[in-house]
């Protein structure tokens, strides 16, 4: 790591493609053997930012640092300390799993003897022991992802990248994934992961969100919870969801309102006060509510609060 | 460094082996073209079905029309009413039509001018020209008969003097004149052409298709490593092509092989590295496979039109010939034909050998220069 405490530091970087400002001066760090999360809709400028650490695009301007090197200047070097996983889980589908093993091991430069323990290591990993035969196109989602994995981590990268690395696969794969990424984490393995999985984001040590190109939140994820919400939260149940939320988002003293799974989430200046006003509220206007209470903040909600998504769901739900 | 390249090598092969689309593009097209070339394609015209009506019913006529009944080039049917030409022509049932209007023997009889009338469909108009050149011979050799005939029984002290001219011909190299000796050589050059091109664009292109050349360009492999990856397996495959079609020239077609195999391997050699430089360059420009496609079609056309394959250079057009000189297939539909039938050597060839070495140097720079280690 060159003596260098951070794996990862971004200072006012920027991507510009023609016109459109992809990543709009974001700066961050992440230290070594930290899980860190960044998080944030379709389109946020999450795979740019992640392509731009791989040395894969060119900054248009700002400094990037992976395990202490400049990307924009010595890409090569960059490339021996880290993994990368691209959103695709980019496998051969025509080569069996072994053979995929084996050319990114090859790829990597991975010795020989080394390789040997590395492929065993790999395939007991991704749970394909006995499968090493099989075309790769033939595994289900969850094994490729965990087989991707594997190789992008033969030559034990001190830094690994993973973009979306759980798009399309089940919560089973999900959850044993994860387990996977913690457990590289415990090794002292920096873990670099974008996703839009709000639940996912709970695991990461610390998390950066970005909206637009630009980082609109950063901490931990209990931080964040804490900090990033003014006022309070409550979860209203009732009938007729979907005219109740027209309704509260013209009330007094209600801030902000949401669809949330079945039922509504409120922010409040005052949740208790605000109780009684709600259920009044709905009420003259012909609707039951069965259950309202202050609830603790998940990240989705601060997710919502903070980003775009906001308005995107107002827009869906009307 | 080599344990890369294998890796690379390895991976490629297997592709190409387990992909049915590149099998199949290995073998069938050699097979097809050469059998479509070797058998179809051929420049002679024979057959030509010619609908003849006679109005004289001479003697005469009548000779003259089973002149046209013993050649081999006209196919003849007989009408009694020119008024079925039209649509005999517009049924392709003939392609040339012959009248003979009564007072041709009359005419000729009186040693005047007698006239033939002649009409051709030449919506093709090379097939009209070769038609109408075999008509000009049979008139004109049944006119000279005829005048010595005349001449014999008029004045024959003067018949046997009678200065001549007549065309001994010697066709080198292709004694026969064989379509197949001129076809075969040649689609060799078309097939190493369309396979090399279009296998080298696509592998590079389908790469970043499925997203793999980007998990690739992570890795800290070198430029050379993977253009070398990626070029070397469709050279060999280019190579194996060449054997394949020039065994069956010889074994099947029995075209000779004058020249020496070297010279055949050397100009082959320079050809593919052409055609890799080509097949890289667009594999540079293109981001799916569709345009890959499209693009290999733009090159493919006019290279395979402006080779000398076909038709002859020295036809075009004057500028058009000027641009044949960018074109690495002419250079090499010359020492195809010239080491297979004229036994050409390095001493007669370099030209077109240097020629190809500069053009593959120049492609093969420019692609690997614009190919870089990054997705912008």
């Amino acid at each position: 790591m060159n003596g260098q405490p951070q794996a990862v530091v971004v200072q006012d970087l920027v991507k510009r493609f023609g016109d459109f400002t992809a990543v709009d001066n974001i700066s961050f760090e992440a230290s070594r053997g930290e899980i860190f999360g960044f998080l944030g809709p379709n389109g946020a400028g999450k795979s740019t930012t992640i392509r731009i650490l791989c040395g894969l695009l060119h900054p248009t301007s700002g400094k990037a640092l992976v395990a202490g090197v400049d990307v924009a200047r010595e890409p090569e070097r960059v490339r021996q300390n880290i993994g990368y996983m691209s959103q695709k889980f980019s496998l051969y589908n025509d080569l069996k799993v072994i053979e995929n093993l084996r050319f990114f091991a090859g790829m990597y430069g991975v010795n020989q003897a080394d390789a040997a323990e590395r492929i065993a290591w790999a395939i007991d990993m991704a749970g394909l022991t006995g499968r090493e035969h099989l075309l790769t196109g033939t595994l289900a989602a969850g094994w490729k992802q965990r087989l991707a994995l594997g190789c992008a981590v033969l030559h034990r990268p001190p830094i690994v990248f993973l973009d979306e690395p759980t798009s399309g696969v089940d919560p089973i794969s999900r959850r044993l994934f994860w387990e996977l990424i913690h457990r590289m984490a415990d090794e002292g393995v920096t873990v670099f992961v974008t996703t839009h999985y709000m639940d996912e984001a709970e695991y990461c040590n610390r998390l950066v969100l970005i909206d637009r190109g630009r980082i609109v939140a950063s901490g931990s994820p209990l931080e964040l919870k804490l900090k990033s919400m003014e006022g309070e939260l409550l979860l209203v149940e009732c009938d007729q969801v979907g005219k109740a939320l027209e309704a509260l988002q013209e009330a007094p003293g209600v801030t902000d309102a949401a669809i949330f799974g079945h039922a509504l989430h409120l922010v409040v200046p005052d949740a208790e006060r605000a109780i009684p006003e709600v259920r009044n509220y709905l009420g003259e206007r012909g609707i039951t509510v069965s259950r309202i209470e202050q609830i603790r903040p998940t990240l989705e909600d601060v997710f919502v609060s903070l980003t775009s998504l906001k308005g995107r769901r107002e827009k869906e739900q009307a | 460094m080599l344990g890369r390249l294998r890796q690379m090598l390895i991976k490629e092969f297997l592709h190409v082996i387990r992909d049915k689309r590149a099998r199949f593009f290995l073998f069938a097209p050699p097979v097809i073209q050469t059998l479509v070339f070797g058998y179809a394609a051929t420049l002679e015209i024979k057959h030509v079905p010619i609908a003849i009506v006679d109005y004289d019913n001479s003697q005469v006529s009548r000779d003259l029309v089973s002149r046209f009944q013993a050649s081999r080039y006209f196919e003849v049917r007989r009408l009694s009413d020119r008024r079925e030409i039209p649509e005999l022509i517009d049924r392709n049932e003939a392609t040339m039509a012959l009248q003979i209007n009564s007072g041709f023997a009359r005419d000729l009889g009186k040693g005047e001018t007698a006239h033939l009338q002649v009409v051709v469909d030449a919506s093709n108009s090379n097939s009209a020209l070769v038609g109408l050149g075999y008509v000009n011979q049979v008139a004109q050799g049944f006119a000279r008969e005829y005048r010595l005939k005349t001449l014999a029984r008029q004045a024959p002290a003067l018949a046997g003097g009678l200065p001549e001219i007549v065309v001994e011909r010697r066709p080198w190299y292709n004694p026969d004149m064989s379509s197949q000796w001129f076809f075969v050589p040649g689609v060799i050059g078309n097939l190493v052409l369309v396979i090399v091109v279009t296998l080298t664009a696509f592998a590079v292109v389908r790469e970043r298709e499925i997203g793999t050349l980007e998990q690739i360009m992570v890795t800290p492999i070198r430029r050379v490593e993977f253009i070398l990856g990626k070029t070397i397996p469709f050279f060999l495959i280019g190579l194996l092509d060449t054997a394949l079609i020039s065994a069956a020239g010889t074994l099947w077609f029995h075209v000779p092989l004058n020249g020496s195999f070297l010279v055949l391997g050397a100009g082959t050699v320079f050809f593919i590295l052409c055609m890799l430089g080509v097949g890289l360059f667009i594999s540079t420009v293109s981001a799916t496979q569709q345009q890959a496609m499209v693009t290999s079609f733009f090159f493919i056309m006019p290279a395979v039109i402006f080779s000398g394959f076909g038709s002859p250079i020295s036809s075009m057009p004057e500028i058009l010939q000027h641009l044949t000189y960018l074109n690495p297939l002419r250079y090499y539909e010359v020492v195809l034909r010239s080491v297979y039938l004229k036994g050409g050597g390095f001493g007669l060839l370099w030209p077109q050998m240097a020629a190809m070495a500069a053009i593959a140097l120049v492609m093969l720079t420019v692609s690997v220069l614009r190919f870089q280690k990054s997705l912008e």
